[in-house]
């Protein structure tokens, strides 16, 4: 059952070790609504990784409330609650495959449900079903992660989390150093679970092709705040507010601007696909 | 994690921030040996002048320098509290058979307190006013007379200077399979202890792995930009002795001198 | 003018498990002249990134040789080869050996017992060239990935080598960073005149390329221009675009059978509609 994520003037910080990081959130105020498909973007250190965190409980708010479906997170003790958000929201972080640590796949994929009390019999067939869904096959089950080529560890990481059966899934840059085709195949998996299950799902990407192949709406983070939340149609028509965030255009819409430049002839539409560039350059009969 | 103090370097530049490692690393050493000339209140009076004086210069809070004796308060309470048990001499107070709480064992146990206390401080100045990379040369530098007995005092000092480099690291990726780990439904010091213990092997099997690649890599790194071991190199990083290093060594010398004199001659009376 | 060839690569060929009979690269020859960029590209496990540790002497090969800059690569020879080849790899963060940008730099140049004086001038010099001379004090944890791989560079430049390989050094980055890192990269060759063989995926990066090199299992399958190659090669996924051209081809729309660059495309747009 789709879910949806709700931010509430939210505001944190967040430690490593000695290093403390003020306001990496900074009053928040989001509403994804459940079954949505969202891309989080901004620059490395404007506060994506940690608004992804704060979804999962991973990082509680000072001030503020996050709401997960039914559940809330705020301040102060939170067992039940981060219990509770854990199930339902599988976080996929960057490169997933470095926190593989068993000694099978199986056993590796089998972690997160057992965690959350799924007895041994179910969690070991769960494992098959949601190896098929990465697209691998059944024999691998009994490798060792570490003997596998970095797609596969990657395919088994993300089989870990779905293992979990999230009604929520974030992914932080799921196709990073992954060559051009995994990347594809790893996006449109997700793209695919997101309408079988009717998830709501959140990625994180630098990659502005991904916003306009894979997502139905965009958050631009900046400083710890979300300064845009918009379709993703309607977000990549004001270039000049774009530029302003250093935000890059999907190639297609970046040929389109030039060649609009260049002929003087304006395209019907803000063309984001390959097929919606050809399909407008035939239209006004440039070609 | 973020609480220790002894081991940390707190960026500024003070007139202690600026004297060559060296210098700091000689000054330290040499004043844990100087502090068992005191032996009377004028001596320990003295030595604490000086320790506030170095740590006022040093324009750190002496509240940091506070927080760095707590991790070691119980040792150091323990010592004292042998000392006193069992130095014996002067007025008794308490007498427990061979136990006894004597006047020369307070005192004698006040002045190892103290002592113990002046060396944290003093070495707490040095870590927090060096760059743990200065430390590191300034020890090479030192240690450099070792080598003619085939210590590998350079191979020591960049090994050391790189997993100083590769500790932040080690924290972060930490912080993030922890993070990975907690998303899959794990809860840290949570149930008993076996329980605790095999919540850490999701931890440390990952960090494991990624720490033998990373190694891997630099290995590879070090070798195709041309570091052999037993090959011969100049050092990049310059440490330059100054007017005021001079100085430093002169106060320390200075103040053995005074000590000498202020000191009581003979043990006891 | 003549060009010199700086890396010439003879019938070389390498497998892991000496049991095994396959090759992971077989027969393989290629060359690179003095200021060409030569991209190789291939599937995952076509032998790219061994023919990369091949061509530093991390590894060893079997059989073939490879000369670089006249020198024959062997056990003895590696360590002065070395100083005319440098290699950036993949993850930016194992490969920052230094506390500081400018000590990192320095560290093939302390490798050689280089006196302070040399040092000082090569570190700036090397930092100029990747545009990091300001952030010289920086240390690794205040850098982007991106300017990580740029200090990776500078520490090779500061030997003044001939040629620099690049093992799928822009993956990790993020595409702003791969940007940048690629005009520095196309500066270095138009201004110091350095060969570039980068191993790479990213078909963007490909096509700045003189020249590329197909590897298909262990062997050269197809070489040449990005014109020639991605026509020649309808499987590779091109630049956008080359993508644009096909897809109106598709349309059968009359658009000339050759591939283009962004430019050349605009270009030809802006004339087909003047004749339409």
């Amino acid at each position: 059952m789709a879910m949806q994520i709700s931010f509430d003037s939210v505001t944190a910080d967040y430690q490593i070790g000695p290093i403390r990081s003020p306001r990496v959130l900074d009053s928040i105020d989001l509403l994804l609504p459940a079954g949505s498909f969202t891309a989080v973007i901004g620059h490395t250190g404007s506060g994506k990784s940690s608004l992804l965190k704060a979804m999962n409980g991973l990082i509680i708010p000072y001030d503020g409330k996050v709401t997960i479906g039914q559940t809330t997170i705020k301040a102060g003790k939170n067992k039940k609650a981060l219990r509770a958000i854990r199930q339902k929201v599988g976080m996929v972080f960057q490169f997933p495959e470095s926190q593989l640590f068993a000694e099978t796949v199986e056993k590796d994929i089998c972690f997160g449900p057992l965690n959350f009390g799924v007895s041994l019999v179910e969690a070991k067939s769960i494992a098959r079903v949601v190896l098929k869904q990465v697209g691998l096959e059944p024999s691998i089950l009994s490798k060792s992660p570490l003997s596998l080529s970095g797609g596969q560890k990657r395919r088994v990481a993300i089989a870990g989390i779905l293992a979990m059966q999230p009604d929520i899934l974030v992914l932080d840059e799921p196709g990073a150093g992954l060559d051009p085709i995994g990347k594809r195949e790893i996006l449109q998996m997700i793209t695919a679970w997101h309408k079988e299950k009717k998830l709501t799902t959140v990625i994180v990407t630098h990659d502005m092709d991904d916003v306009a192949l894979y997502a139905d709406d965009v958050v631009v983070m900046e400083h710890g705040q979300v300064v845009k939340h918009d379709k993703v149609r309607s977000f990549f028509t004001d270039v000049n507010q774009l530029n302003e965030w250093h935000v890059d255009v999907p190639q297609a819409r970046s040929l389109q601007l030039q060649i609009e430049q260049e002929t003087g002839i304006k395209l019907p539409g803000v063309c984001l696909t390959l097929p919606e560039l050809a399909d407008a350059l035939i239209e006004v009969g440039i070609v | 994690m973020n609480k220790l103090i002894l081991g940390r370097y707190f960026p500024g530049d003070s007139w202690i921030h600026r004297l060559d490692p060296r210098a700091k690393l000689v000054a330290a050493i040499y004043f844990i040996f100087v502090l068992f000339l005191a032996n009377n209140w004028q001596t320990y009076v003295f030595l604490w002048l000086f320790t506030t004086a170095v740590i006022l210069l040093s324009n750190i809070s002496i509240r940091t320098y506070l927080r760095g004796v707590r991790p070691l308060i119980w040792l150091i309470l323990f010592t004292v509290f042998l000392q006193v048990l069992f130095t014996a001499g002067g007025e008794i107070y308490v007498d427990l058979g061979p136990i006894t709480i004597s006047k020369f064992g307070l005192i004698n146990g006040f002045y190892i307190f103290c002592r113990f206390i002046m060396i944290i401080f003093i070495s707490t100045v040095v870590t927090l006013t060096t760059k743990p990379i200065d430390l590191t040369d300034g020890m090479n530098a030192l240690l450099r007379p070792l080598r003619k007995l085939k210590v590998p005092v350079d191979e020591l000092s960049l090994m050391l200077s790189i997993s100083l480099r590769f500790i932040p690291n080690l924290l972060d990726e930490t912080q993030k399979v922890m993070d990975a780990q907690r998303a899959r439904g794990t809860e840290f010091g949570e149930g008993s202890l076996v329980k605790q213990m095999k919540t850490l092997v999701p931890i440390f099997l990952p960090l494991f792995v990624s720490s033998l690649n990373r190694a891997e890599d630099m290995a590879n790194v070090m070798e195709v930009r041309g570091y052999q071991s037993d090959v011969k190199r100049s050092t990049f990083r310059q440490l330059s002795w100054q007017q005021k290093d001079t100085i430093s060594l002169l106060v320390m010398a200075m103040l053995t001198v005074a000590l000498l004199v202020l000191r009581s001659n003979g043990f006891g009376h | 003018m003549m060009s010199t060839t700086v890396v010439e690569v003879e019938n070389l060929s390498f497998r892991y498990d000496k049991r095994l009979k396959e090759n992971i690269l077989s027969n393989i020859s290629m060359t690179v002249d003095q200021g060409e960029w030569l991209a190789v590209i291939g599937p995952n496990g076509s032998g790219k990134s061994t023919l990369a540790q091949l061509l530093v002497g991390l590894i060893e090969a079997d059989s073939g040789k490879i000369r670089i800059k006249n020198t024959v690569m062997d056990d003895t020879s590696k360590w002065k080869v070395r100083r005319h080849i440098g290699i950036v790899f993949q993850n930016p963060e194992n490969q920052f050996i230094g506390t500081t940008v400018q000590d990192d730099v320095a560290f093939s140049l302390e490798n050689l017992n280089m006196p302070y004086d040399e040092m000082k001038f090569r570190v700036d010099q090397a930092l100029d060239l990747v545009g990091m001379s300001s952030l010289r004090h920086h240390d690794p944890s205040q850098l982007s990935g991106g300017q990580k791989q740029r200090v990776a560079i500078a520490g090779i430049l500061a030997l003044k080598p001939s040629i620099l390989v690049l093992d799928e050094a822009l993956v990790m980055l993020d595409p702003k960073s791969r940007r940048e890192l690629l005009t520095v990269l196309q500066n270095l060759k138009r201004k110091e005149n350095i060969s570039i063989l980068s191993i790479t995926h990213d078909m963007n990066e490909a096509a700045l390329a003189d020249r590329i090199i197909l590897l298909e299992s262990g062997k050269v399958k197809n070489c040449g221009t990005s014109e020639q190659l991605f026509v020649a090669e309808p499987d590779l996924e091109p630049p956008f675009p080359e993508l644009l051209r096909r897809e109106l081809l598709k349309r059968n729309r009359n658009i000339p059978n050759e591939y283009m660059t962004e430019e050349e495309m605009v270009n030809w747009l802006c004339k087909s509609r003047l004749t339409v």
